[in-house]
């Protein structure tokens, strides 16, 4: 960690010994959670117009995902991570230089419909009022269960990226790249500008999204991503061996991943012996803070997820509440800056009345709307298929709890008729994740089951605590009782 | 199993994992140390012992589930590594709050 940014001394690996965790403020006017572009974008800009600022996120830097260990990278500002990684350096100094209170290592395990938040720092629990509150929690990588994705060696692309944006670390040995999106694709030609050599890339976008795309192409061609994704599709698919219009893919290995197999749409398929298969395909929001504070959820057929019911400013029908980036919906990095800004300058709004910074308004939505051309065109190329959402019935759904798609359509047989009631019968969604890797691939097999669509089944109620916390933590709670109420509502 | 590529900067940091010493750098996470020390999996799921290894690296699927000075069920992909820590892959269940 480097000395400029004032991060390590509120970061903690030890919950023992760390008792002083760093004493949090106990009323601020807005609390933001999730320091990735929303996050970062909308603290800052509410820190400016001279709000008290709350900054919580679970990560040792900010940056979230996209811009993971953006002021830390071990990679210096060289080639491998590209420009559009070092674009988010600037959001990062602004929010570290606006004044707001920046909290990393922070987990978020509660929040009430009053706006009380439950934050756990270095094993401490505390318990912060806000009177507006910006949740900018990101995306996670939507699910892709094929058999064998549980072995060791098995990862989604995303955590790889990961490691190599925070730790300047590679996969070793034979490398199969699987899935679609453009996640995947900026992935690959990262690793090509390192130097590592990748065995295959099995594609699995189905040549009918190309028909499905097309009308929305026009949006797509002007956007700020085609440009650069067009040049990298191109780099990658020169020095990269690929095989397209993949229908069905399996890990195989024992102890831990050993090959893939797969088949394609022509009626081709192989078996590709390597060490590391790495995973993606797409992005969905990450809605467990929003859903357990009330927020419903609804399911977007466009984006085949779930997705906090907010509008475009990320107002939702909790008083004081909002939701911004792509935490409300995929939208990607520039959008979710954009739309951060959007959320703050509701919360300013608010508050404020008159701040000289809302008249920003109308840019924010101009850049925002540029920053979502495309879009439509994304998601309808990158459209993960059917076989890749719903697995086949012997391969593993529910990765805590070892639970098989056969088991999940064995109970809705049986009368089960919605994931919550699922928990009870299989304990899907009940363990450590909480549903997170699994949520999407139940609410989807159990309508499949009864031949109705997944908003018609919708997705687990999600309740606090939202990440485990152990009974030390909340034993250093203040006992008030409005502390004992909110760890209750757990 | 991953390596470090020549250009990462970084000071080491020195960790134990079930006793061996393993060498990391200031900045990794202890689920990217134990993958850059080629360690295979970090734990054995409660349900039928299966080995894991981090999966998603982001805090989200908790497969990367270890002891670190004592305390389980540590995602290890969210605890930085400091200089002398102890981490011990996990067996099975560990009682939350230990
Ligand atoms: S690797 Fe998924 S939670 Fe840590």
């Amino acid at each position: 960690m480097t000395a400029q940014f004032p991060t390590s001394d509120t970061v903690s690996y030890d919950t023992k010994s760390d008792t002083k965790a760093r004493d949090l403020p106990k009323a601020v006017d807005l609390a933001v959670v999730g320091a990735g572009p929303a996050g970062l974008a909308a603290a800052t800009l509410a820190a400016s117009a001279g709000l008290s600022v709350l900054l919580l996120d679970e990560n040792a830097g900010p940056g979230g995902q996209v811009y993971r260990a953006i002021t830390t990278s071990p990679l210096g500002e060289g080639r491998v991570l590209g420009p559009d990684y070092w674009s988010g350096a600037a959001l990062a100094r602004e929010m570290l230089a606006s004044g707001a209170t920046y909290v990393p290592g922070a987990t978020v395990w509660s929040l009430s419909r009053e706006l009380e938040l439950g934050v756990s720092v270095g094993g401490q629990a505390h318990l912060v009022q806000a009177r507006r509150v910006i949740l900018a929690t990101g995306a996670l990588e939507r699910p892709m269960p094929i058999p064998g994705w549980t072995l060791p060696g098995v990862m989604t692309a995303g955590g790889a990226q990961t490691l190599l944006k925070s730790s300047g670390l590679v996969p070793e040995g034979r490398i199969v790249l699987a899935g679609c999106g453009p996640l995947l694709w900026l992935l690959a030609a990262q690793y090509l500008e390192a130097g590592v050599r990748l065995e295959a890339i099995l594609d699995t976008t189905a040549r009918e999204n190309w028909r499905a795309a097309l009308p929305e192409a026009f949006g797509f061609l002007t956007s700020p991503y085609f440009r650069k994704g067009l040049a990298l599709l191109r780099k990658v698919r020169a020095a990269v061996r690929i095989i397209s219009g993949v229908t069905t893919l399996a890990a195989e290995g024992d102890e831990s991943v050993t090959a893939v197999r797969y088949a394609t749409a022509g009626g081709e398929s192989g078996r590709i012996e390597l060490d590391t298969l790495l995973l993606h395909q797409g992005v969905v929001p990450n809605v467990n803070l929003a859903n357990a504070a009330g927020i419903p959820l609804v399911w977007d057929a466009e984006q085949l997820c779930f997705r906090p019911d907010v509008d475009a400013a990320g107002t939702s029908p909790v008083a004081g509440l909002a939701v911004a980036g792509d935490g409300a919906g995929i939208g990607g990095a520039l959008g979710a800056a954009e739309r951060g800004r959007l959320a703050a300058l509701a919360a300013i709004a608010a508050l404020k009345p008159g701040a000289p910074v809302l008249a920003q308004r109308p840019q924010v939505e101009a850049a925002l709307h540029k920053a979502l051309r495309g879009r439509a065109f994304l998601d309808r190329l990158y459209r993960p298929a059917d076989g890749f959402r719903r697995p086949a019935p012997d391969t593993i759904a529910c990765r805590c709890e070892e639970v098989t798609a056969r088991q999940v359509t064995e109970t809705v047989a049986l009368g089960c008729a919605g994931p919550n009631q699922l928990k009870s019968f299989l304990r899907t969604g009940m363990g450590p994740c909480q549903g997170r890797m699994c949520g999407l691939t139940i609410s989807e097999l159990m309508a499949e089951a009864q031949g109705v669509t997944p908003a018609e089944i919708g997705y687990y109620r999600l309740r606090a605590p939202v990440k485990p916390i152990s009974v030390a933590e909340l034993a250093s709670l203040p006992k008030d009782e409005s502390a004992m109420k909110s760890v209750e509502r757990g | 199993m991953f390596r470090r590529l020549p250009e990462a900067s970084g000071a080491s940091v020195h960790l134990t994992v079930d006793g061996n010493p393993v060498l990391a750098r200031a900045g990794d996470t202890v689920a990217a140390a134990l993958l850059a020390a080629g360690i295979e999996h970090c734990r054995t799921t409660p349900v039928t012992g299966a080995p894991r290894a981090p999966y998603c690296l982001m805090g989200v699927c908790f497969d990367c589930l270890v002891v670190v000075d004592g305390q389980g069920n540590r995602q290890g992909c969210l605890v930085q590594v400091a200089e002398g820590m102890r981490v011990e892959t996990q067996r099975g269940k560990r009682e939350i709050g230990r």
